[in-house]
């Protein structure tokens, strides 16, 4: 899965971020408040589109959204 | 493995009770206003109602037991079990159930007793009274769930206080030889079990006056002490997304069935988000998943009876249906089962005056 089409899909799911706006190298702490309930938005949202489960230690160690794409990317296989 | 079916037993009837005091979200000051509607927004609830301090579970479950015997004009002298599931008994000892023998008139040939399970209390509390009952000697039965949580969580503790409501119902079970077999799939994973605790008060953990009580920051925005009920949001969210599909789909394909053969999909209610993502895994349309949590929030083993009550009042009252029922959470305990219902006796829901 691309890292772009990865991008839109978290775009479209935290409703406080802008379409068109993330890029691979943001720090995620900038882009959204980066609290618990976020945490379980994006652990759903992984887990439905792309049927993997990720951690509070592993979301807690990514930093950019190359590391979140990195992290699922990882899991698929 | 826990897969199995039970024979011969039917519900005859489900009612609910819900303390009279409404607290509403929308007035949770502890945190900001931006976080408050986010919060409404991804638990689901806006209102619950909670119990006065001296309310208990079962003064709830008395109501709603009490009433429903009288719609069904059931004879009391008949019933010879009563269930209690819950995690918030009157006293630590004895079991509540033998308090509800008496104040329900109940003959002395009652069998009673408690069973200490939350969120997936009423599933298992469904497979107990009917494995009991499917071996045809009793005749009438009543299931009674429900938790009186509220008083157990810490106001400045946002992870815990907005989600949880009190509630309190009755379900009567009869014996029915041509009654279609309710059908069971129960698993634990003991490993989880401080994602959802009250870690002081039991054996394990004495009260001890210099400790238990200590309100202690545990993060941002939580604040608690050791008798107050404790979340760890991410393992539970993971655990109820790892486990309630696979269990669900086991079910259906160990009964041939699929998600299309049932009516109505009646989850606990454990928050809105949680819910939903269960919802989609599964792939089921949202006219077949109902909610109860908007005005009655998170209501622990109360839960499943309380949403049909609320929510399918008028299909269980009127219509012959499916549902699969799937309670996970605190244990780590969870369990889904199939059954099928026939114009239930099912009351509007009462109001406890506290």
């Amino acid at each position: 899965m691309e890292i772009n089409i990865f991008i839109k899909k978290i775009e479209e799911e935290f409703e406080d971020i802008q379409p068109n706006t993330l890029v691979p190298t943001d720090v995620l702490s900038e882009k959204f408040t980066w609290d618990s309930i976020n945490a379980l938005i994006f652990l759903a949202h992984v887990n439905v589109e792309y049927d993997v489960e990720i951690t509070a230690e592993e979301l807690i160690k990514s930093k950019t959204v190359q590391d979140l794409y990195d992290l699922v990317e990882s899991k698929e296989l | 493995m826990a897969i199995f079916q039970v024979p011969n037993i039917n519900i005859a009837g489900i009612s609910a009770c819900v303390p009279e005091d409404e607290y509403n979200n929308n007035d949770y000051d502890w945190v900001s206003e931006k976080e408050r509607e986010t919060l409404i927004k991804v638990i689901g609830v806006e209102k619950k109602h909670h119990a006065k301090k001296g309310t208990t579970t079962s003064d709830l479950c008395f109501v709603a037991a009490n009433n429903l015997i009288n719609e069904l004009n059931w004879d009391r002298s008949e019933i010879d079990l009563l269930l209690f599931v819950s995690q918030s008994r009157d006293f630590i000892l004895p079991a509540t159930a033998g308090l509800l023998q008496e104040k329900l008139s109940l003959p002395k040939t009652c069998i009673a007793f408690d069973v200490s399970l939350g969120c997936s209390g009423y599933v298992y509390g469904l497979s107990v009274i009917g494995s009991m009952m499917a071996t045809g000697i009793i005749k009438k039965g009543l299931l009674l769930t429900g938790d009186i949580s509220t008083l157990n969580t810490s106001f400045k503790d946002k992870s815990a206080f907005p989600l949880f409501g009190d509630a309190g119902t009755a379900t009567a079970i009869e014996l029915k030889s041509d009654a279609k077999p309710m059908m069971f799939n129960l698993q634990t994973d003991g490993a989880g079990y401080d994602a959802i605790i009250i870690p002081d008060g039991g054996i394990r953990n004495f009260v001890d006056v210099d400790t238990s009580f200590d309100y202690k920051q545990i993060s941002e925005g939580i604040v608690r002490n050791k008798f107050n009920i404790a979340i760890d949001g991410i393992k539970v969210f993971n655990f109820s997304l790892r486990e309630v599909k696979p269990n669900v789909n086991k079910l259906l394909q160990e009964y041939g069935l699929s998600t299309d053969d049932i009516d109505y999909f009646v989850f606990h209610q454990a928050n809105k988000l949680m819910n939903e993502t269960i919802r989609k895994q599964l792939k089921l349309k949202p006219e077949k998943v109902p909610y109860s949590l908007s005005e009655y929030g998170n209501t622990s083993s109360a839960s499943i009876p309380l949403t049909i009550v609320t929510e399918l009042n008028s299909v269980v009252k009127n219509s012959e249906l499916a549902l699969l029922l799937s309670g996970f959470g605190v244990g780590l305990s969870w369990g889904s089962v199939i059954l099928h219902t026939k114009n239930i006796v099912c009351p509007p829901i009462y109001i406890h005056k506290d």
